[in-house]
């Protein structure tokens, strides 16, 4: 979608106009009252469910969700996938060629909130000739976009899915974030974001950002019973080589991240997570910012999640119940930890295909 | 008795149950449901007496059970308090037939009169007839409202009314009002300790 309207961000910066790349999965209704917003989290992308003809490895990042009589039924839904503003899936972002100029955004590409990312993804609701979300879900990142809709656009949104999600980040969430970013701007290829212009990429910033990265999304539990002390070669190397097991899935991880991630985006979506806090502008009360919701809403968190621990989900709850809004909250046993919200657990997709089944379209 | 009429007759049951809770309620009003299982006391004070509110739960199936049934449930473990509950945010608070599961019964019931200022509590009568005769036969009762066999059952407190109505005299909970029925579901009102099987009492706090 080209959007052609210019797009004031929070942090005051003017988009002149921006583009969005989306897919869509099933048929909006005669009503247009059937269609399910899934935003992504960080690293995630508009392409949620599926795989393209001429590329059947890569598969949509919620696909185990989103299809016809998975949990996220598309023969019911019309579900939509959205890369973000400031993404590096074809969205306009740092790798978008700035307009009037053949060179790249880079650093000087604005940064963008959840707040931004909302609006732009209202713009695309009205592309699509939606006028209300039947639902808006998301984990982690993704449930802070879900959040933010039922606060930006209250009569815009049925149904709000918040899972292992926060209201706001805390400070250790916000530490781990800065030293994935000072991975990226101390990588001596990173050029104060200007790699491009070098043709060159960040990578050994963006690897070690990624597996920062990787061990909050993964419980001590899950890591010990997935690794715990194996070694690569089956005695201990003395070296700074992969020794064990949990080093060689970093570097896995890492390097496959480096290879097709944008480091400034990366830079970007841990700002935009940093940022949010609906409740800022209310002293930090959470429960006078959720005021303006009408939405009703479903709120999950795993129990080893630890980077947005139950307890986080817990003050969108009261908060919520604060307003008299409806809402479910699950706290969900999985093993997994915060990537938990990725993985087809019997009980967890039960609970969704539970309520988005009593969802009216 | 067959299958389906046991069935048919815990549905009876039930409904009578609901119906008693039902009654101490205003229509409209808001309640928090502790122990709320699937959610159908909330369901159908939602269809009688167009009551909104929430479940409270700990067990996963029945969270599940709560969202089948479109009812609003909060998956917590409330022995330990209603933390994150404001003073006085309902009309009722209702434990129905779950006090007995629950260890910290002093906490819970503090607790209620906290968020709402009238309370309604139902559990079996240890003490009812049948029960002391099972006793005095040797075994620990199984019966109409104390269903389960003693190395299943999910109760962990086995009190009596006349424990109870000590203990809230001691937090100094106030008893509004006391019902008492027997296995047949007819009222009792003679010597309730000893021919009621199931109480249901509405608390409120001492003035």
């Amino acid at each position: 979608m080209q959007c052609d309207t210019p797009l004031t961000l929070k942090s005051g910066a003017r988009l002149p106009g921006f583009e969005l790349v989306f897919e869509t999965y099933g048929t909006l209704n005669a009503a247009h009252s059937n269609a399910v917003l899934v935003c992504h989290a960080l690293a995630g992308s508009h392409h949620v469910a599926g795989h393209y003809a001429d590329d059947p490895e890569n598969v949509g990042w919620w696909d185990n969700l989103v299809g016809p009589g998975k949990p996220l039924d598309t023969r019911k839904f019309f579900v939509v996938g959205v890369n973000n503003l400031g993404g590096c899936y074809g969205s306009t972002g740092p790798l978008s060629t700035r307009p009037g100029s053949d060179k790249r955004y880079g650093a000087d590409f604005p940064l963008v909130t959840v707040e931004d990312w909302v609006a732009a993804q209202a713009r695309l609701a009205d592309h699509l000739g939606v006028d209300t979300w039947a639902a808006v879900i998301g984990g982690s990142l993704g449930g802070m976009q879900a959040l933010e809709w039922s606060l930006q656009f209250p009569d815009r949104i049925r149904h709000a899915m918040v899972i292992a999600s926060a209201p706001k980040l805390s400070a250790q969430n916000i530490a781990f974030n800065e030293v994935a970013r000072q991975a990226i701007i101390s990588d001596p290829d990173f050029h104060g974001g200007y790699y491009a212009d070098h043709g060159v990429v960040p990578t050994r910033g963006l690897r070690l950002a990624r597996m920062v990265g990787h061990i909050t999304y993964l419980s001590d539990s899950q890591m010990a019973e997935k690794f715990g002390r194996q070694l690569r070669h089956g005695e201990h190397k003395f070296s700074y080589d992969v020794d064990f097991e949990i080093e060689s899935y970093l570097r896995y991880q890492g390097n496959k991240f480096a290879g097709f991630f944008d480091a400034n985006t990366y830079l970007m979506m841990t700002k935009a997570l940093d940022y949010f806090d609906p409740a800022y502008r209310y002293g930090g009360h959470l429960a006078s910012a959720l005021a303006r919701a009408r939405a009703r809403f479903f709120v999950a968190s795993f129990t080893t999640d630890w980077r947005f621990a139950p307890a986080r989900s817990r003050e969108i709850v009261f908060a919520l119940l604060h307003n008299r809004l409806r809402v479910v909250y699950a706290e969900i046993d999985c093993d997994a930890g915060h990537d938990s919200f990725l993985l087809d657990d019997q009980h967890y997709h039960a609970l969704l295909r539970a309520y988005l089944g009593n969802i009216a379209v | 008795m067959t299958e389906y009429e046991r069935r048919a007759r815990a549905e009876q049951r039930e409904r009578f149950d609901f119906a008693v809770i039902a009654n101490w309620l205003s229509p409209g009003e808001r309640v928090l449901d502790l122990g709320c299982g699937d959610g159908r006391l909330l369901r159908y004070l939602g269809e009688t007496r167009d009551v909104t509110g929430y479940g409270v739960e700990i067990d996963h199936d029945s969270v599940l059970g709560c969202i089948r049934n479109g009812v609003d449930v909060i998956q917590m473990n409330i022995e330990s308090g209603l933390q994150g509950f404001e003073d006085n945010s309902f009309d009722h608070v209702v434990i129905s037939q779950a006090l007995q599961t629950m260890h910290t019964t002093e906490r819970i019931l503090t607790e209620m009169l906290r968020v709402a200022a009238e309370a309604v509590v139902s559990f079996p009568n240890f003490a009812y007839r049948a029960n002391r005769a099972a006793i005095a036969d040797g075994h620990m009762p199984v019966s109409e409202d104390l269903p389960y066999d003693w190395f299943d059952t999910p109760n962990v407190r086995f009190f009596t009314i006349v424990d109870f109505e000590d203990l809230c005299a001691r937090l100094e909970i106030e008893v509004r009002e006391r019902l008492a029925f027997d296995e047949a579901g007819k009222e009792v009102a003679d010597d309730p300790n000893l021919n009621g099987s199931l109480a249901f009492y509405r608390l409120g706090r001492k003035p």
